[in-house]
């Protein structure tokens, strides 16, 4: 397990960069996290996120589909905010565990 | 753990020439889970895979009762298959099938088609099989991109680290 500095807080995280335990995460990580990825998060990426940590907190299963029925964004606007993988990104930068669904 | 790879895909050229729910879904969800990934994806539908981009049929794809030694009865006895010659059988498997891949949230057929295409998949039909079925372009589900032949259909595969599938 590594640790990394983001925001100043030493954040666990494993070795695909996912960090190891939601609580963590703030704001500031997300931000953090987000450069490494090249996207500046915006309110509506914020949205997005709280309703993947939600989600994750409830222990549902994570999809595109699920996301894009939401009412927060599409699918098309979910991959316009995270391009190129998007749940594998968003996922990355709120701070939960990569998701294992094929959908 | 998942290594990483050094020479990750690119692009993927998916081709789908049946059209029985199972070989029709498995071309779907690769194609879907490509694009997820950020990788490239082209989908092309020939034969009886064109019954999954045809309006009139894409909802009504089913399952093969007789001639599938996978088959079993829920509970996973062998189904005899004198059972699936009874009609309305292989509508009533069809429609677990659906039941058991909604659960799971499997989209159907249009939506699937319309989520490839959100993340910016591509999709495409088969002009010879077109032809053959006496199809037209305006049968086909409105997320289908183009009708082309064998040879545009290898121009569009090109390039580095491009994979073509044939499901």
């Amino acid at each position: 397990m590594e640790q990394k500095n983001y925001a100043g807080i030493a954040i666990e995280i494993n070795e695909e960069g996912y960090m190891v335990n939601m609580d963590q995460w703030n704001k500031d990580v997300a931000v953090e996290l987000a450069k490494e990825e090249d996207i500046e998060l915006t309110d509506k990426h914020f949205e997005v996120l709280e309703y993947i940590r939600n989600k994750v907190k409830s222990g549902d299963t994570l999809t595109i589909r699920a996301i894009g029925k939401s009412g927060i964004v599409d699918i098309k606007g979910f991959y316009t905010l995270f391009p190129g993988g998007p749940l594998k990104k968003a996922t990355k930068i709120a701070g939960v565990s990569k998701p294992s669904s094929c959908v | 753990m998942v290594k990483k790879e050094e020479h990750p895909l690119k692009k993927v050229c998916i081709i789908c020439a049946k059209g029985s729910i199972e070989d029709v879904y498995a071309t779907l969800i690769m194609a879907n889970g490509a694009v997820m990934e950020g990788i490239e994806t082209n989908l092309f539908f020939t034969f009886f895979g064109l019954d999954a981009i045809t309006k009139k049929q894409m909802k009504k794809l089913h399952t093969a009762t007789v001639g599938n030694p996978a088959m079993r009865m829920p509970g996973g006895l062998p189904f005899p298959t004198v059972l699936g010659l009874i009609p309305g059988v292989e509508a009533g498997v069809s429609a677990m099938m659906k039941s058991q891949m909604e659960k799971l949230d499997i989209p159907p057929v249009d939506e699937f088609l319309e989520m490839i295409t959100a993340g910016g998949g591509e999709i495409y039909a088969c002009k010879l099989a077109m032809d053959m079925f006496k199809l037209k372009k305006e049968d086909l589900s409105e997320h289908v991109k183009d009708v082309l032949t064998v040879g545009q259909f290898y121009e569009l595969s090109g390039g580095e680290n491009t994979q073509i599938i044939f499901t």
